[in-house]
């Protein structure tokens, strides 16, 4: 279809920003969110300035009204619903299972877990009536790897791919696919924060086939791919866009 | 996106099916193709025609892959054609058998084995001085290999040996920049699925799936077209299940 309505959370940095640019290029009808007004504003000027149509939309994933307040502008702006992309996410604090609060359970499982299901629901009760549909949620290379000091993060991923194919088998009744991309190592604020050093960022390089970490262009690249008509045979499928970094 | 002016690939088995249906979208997205077929020459010849009448490139390259020397022949001829470079190719040619473990005779299993897996393995061996940082290849898969589908169990072996290749090759050729990837449909209308004309085959196929619909061979047509293109510069060593949401 062209010009879709296309909703992206967590959209003014890394993938959510390269995400929403490769959507605007190509036409689509955006609603993006975030948790800074300021750099909201910027992102949708920048969206505009491509051709599409956009709007900023302040959200914190965590809060369910904001969530469905999201959902009901892009609703109330465009009358329909063609695209979802769930990318809020926290790559928290790592840390060992011996040292693990509930506190830091909640943060991650909030935002990466408990926002992608608020996204899947209220989505959902768009497009299930619709009758049509294409959500994409964010897994990781944790979301079926484990790694020391990284045990929310990678469970909260798995219980992203759970769920992803759960609300697969939901939504094929209404003709609505659900999938996941999965990202390996790639270049953004997370990743930075992650490795804290460019020789930790080599020894990431160097375990991925294609020696080198992604850039949020090409996974913006394979979201967009999923989303579209293209995929239309592939739900409740989990996408691993990782330079090979899972192959070995 | 999908712009592969310019570039070349093969596509074994493309007198029908999956292989007729890539070789078309490739060509239909530029790229000058190579419609390798084992016995069904008028086919061949007519997927070349279509090609060549809206103004694509392509000619018709008769090799039985079931001989052990086939890909090498295969390669030699590819080269002739094609000149020293090869962007895209799709291992697609494959054989089936249904018989049940008692029935299975050793041509079966060998030949299975020999155009599923060794033709692929070497096809790949051999075209690697014409392969180069930023082609791409593509196995064709099946769903059958990671769950059962009936009398199927040789066949089955085959595609995960794929599957597995897939990851190796991935591995091993990354460095060097070239990606490898699988797509596994489920069930799809071609003449290699002849139980999804039957009323029972129908039911069990619809009856695992979500999306409940056979699929076409344009479903996995487009997911190839976007595997071989710079969309898909960031995945390799992955299996893309094309299967309508099959078995979650």
């Amino acid at each position: 279809m062209s010009n879709p309505v296309v909703l992206i959370t967590g959209a003014l940095t890394g993938i959510g920003r390269a995400t929403a640019i490769a959507f605007a290029k190509e036409g689509a009808r955006l609603i993006v969110s975030g948790r800074k007004e300021a750099e909201g504003r910027v992102l949708e000027a920048e969206l505009l300035g491509l051709g599409g149509e956009a709007e900023f939309v302040i959200a914190d994933v965590r809060l369910e009204k904001d969530v469905s307040n999201l959902v009901e502008r892009a609703v109330a702006r465009f009358g329909r619903l063609d695209v979802a992309i769930n990318n809020a996410g926290t790559e928290g604090k790592p840390g060992p299972v011996t040292g693990v609060s509930s506190e830091a359970y909640a943060a991650m499982f909030d935002t990466n877990v408990l926002g992608t299901l608020f996204g899947l629901k209220h989505e959902l009760r768009v497009m299930q009536p619709q009758g049509s549909g294409s959500i994409v949620n964010i897994s990781s290379t944790m979301g079926e790897r484990g790694a020391a000091n990284f045990s929310l993060y990678a469970g909260s991923k798995h219980a992203v791919e759970g769920i992803t194919k759960s609300a697969a088998l939901e939504g094929a009744a209404y003709r609505v696919r659900v999938n996941a991309v999965a990202p390996g190592p790639t270049e953004t604020g997370m990743f930075d924060r992650l490795t804290g050093s460019v020789e930790r960022k080599a020894s990431f390089y160097a375990a991925v086939p294609l020696r080198r970490a992604g850039t949020p262009e090409e996974i913006a690249d394979a979201i967009t791919f999923v989303a579209s008509d293209k995929a239309r045979f592939i739900t409740g499928q989990i996408i691993r866009v990782n330079g090979g970094k899972t192959a070995g | 996106m999908t712009n592969l002016t310019g570039k070349t690939a093969i596509v074994t088995g493309a007198s029908r099916g999956i292989g007729r249906a890539s070789a078309l979208a490739l060509a239909k997205a530029g790229a000058q193709v190579l419609v390798h077929y084992g016995l069904g020459a008028k086919e061949a010849e007519a997927v070349v025609a279509e090609i060549r009448a809206t103004g694509g490139r392509a000619d018709a390259i008769a090799v039985d892959l079931a001989a052990s020397d086939g890909p090498h022949k295969l390669a030699k001829q590819a080269r002739e054609i094609l000149g020293g470079r090869l962007d895209i190719l799709v291992a697609n040619a494959g054989v089936a058998r249904d018989a049940t473990i008692e029935d299975l005779t050793v041509e079966d299993f060998d030949k299975l084995f020999a155009v599923n897996v060794r033709a692929p393995y070497f096809l790949v061996q051999q075209l690697l001085p014409f392969l180069h940082d930023g082609s791409s290849v593509v196995v064709i898969s099946s769903l059958a290999a990671r769950t059962v589908v009936g009398n199927l169990s040789a066949y089955a072996s085959t595609k995960g040996a794929d599957d597995t290749l897939v990851k190796y090759f991935a591995a091993a050729l990354g460095p060097r920049g070239i990606r490898v990837n699988a797509v596994a449909p489920g069930a799809i209308e071609t003449d290699m699925s002849s139980f999804v004309k039957t009323d029972a085959g129908r039911d069990f196929v619809l009856g695992m799936q979500a999306l409940k619909r056979i699929g076409k061979p344009d479903d996995i047509a487009d997911v190839v077209t976007f595997l071989a293109s710079s969309g898909a510069r960031w995945i390799t060593g992955t299996t893309i299940h094309v299967d309508g949401g099959s078995k979650l």
